[in-house]
């Protein structure tokens, strides 16, 4: 086998694994950093599949940020220690988890099952950004006004008054 | 190396995802689980990219990056204004919209 080969398999036993963690564990500061090591792990799958910019921005907003915020949630409502994780509909829920699960396994294998990807094509950060701010330019502007009203919100909803 | 291998691990992530949020009562692991399943679509959109040879999905991923930094943002700021007014996180003991 090829070494990327080898490397997406490593990764994606690694991401799965941690994916499963982070929705069984019983700990809630458990489940925020078996989130983190699965969004490392998709990352590194990214940077894999040649979105060198994607899983960098992907470490550095995700685990940087938002696991760390998860963090401060979970902190600061002070619900480490009581048991509020789960409640009494878990079968159904791995049942339904299932049921998702072999539809879209289904559908993939019957849409892409001979078709092969290579680990060829890179897309450079240059290539990224020239297309963002020309094409794309609109989308972006929108993303920023998005992010400014969802940083106002957000202080408006969790200041004390 | 086959395409259905990355995509049937972003539909394992999706699935547990999709048992994350029904099965959780704590607010923020529903936010936990609601992340797992948008890194199952980004994945899906880079690999796309790299089996069209197409730089699309990666400028989408990206957007859709940026999003999720707003929505956890709000999320978390709910579920702080909850546990204040209500001294809980569990989700499913917010029966009302108002009382």
């Amino acid at each position: 086998m090829a070494l990327p080969t080898i490397a997406f398999w490593m990764l994606a036993a690694f991401t799965a694994v941690t994916a499963i963690f982070t929705v069984t564990t019983r700990n809630v500061v458990h489940s925020a950093l078996g989130l983190s090591a699965a969004l490392i792990g998709a990352a590194a799958l990214f940077i894999l599949f040649g979105a060198q910019f994607v899983g960098l921005a992907q470490i550095l907003i995700y685990v940087g940020a938002v696991v760390i915020l998860f963090m401060f949630g979970i902190m600061l409502t002070g619900t480490s220690i009581r048991p509020v994780v789960d409640n009494d509909q878990r079968v159904m829920a791995a049942l339904v988890a299932v049921a998702v699960f072999i539809v879209l396994a289904a559908g993939i294998l019957t849409s892409f099952g001979g078709r092969k990807v290579r680990f060829d094509v890179a897309f450079p950060t240059v290539a990224i950004g020239h297309a963002l701010f020309t094409t794309w330019v609109l989308p972006f502007e929108a993303v920023s006004i998005l992010l400014l009203a969802a940083l106002v919100g957000a202080i408006v909803l969790a200041r004390r008054d | 190396m086959p395409v259905v291998a990355p995509l049937l691990l972003s539909a394992l992530m999706f699935s547990c995802g999709v048992y994350g949020v029904l099965a959780r009562r704590h607010g923020v692991m529903l936010l936990i689980a609601v992340e797992l399943m948008i890194t199952a679509a980004n994945l899906n959109l880079i690999v796309f990219s790299q089996l069209l040879h197409n730089a699309i999905g990666n400028i989408v991923a990206l957007f859709i990056i940026a999003v999720t930094a707003a929505e956890v943002g709000i999320g978390i700021a709910i579920v702080m204004l909850l546990y204040r007014q209500r001294g809980t996180v569990a989700v499913d003991e917010m029966r009302l919209m108002k009382w």
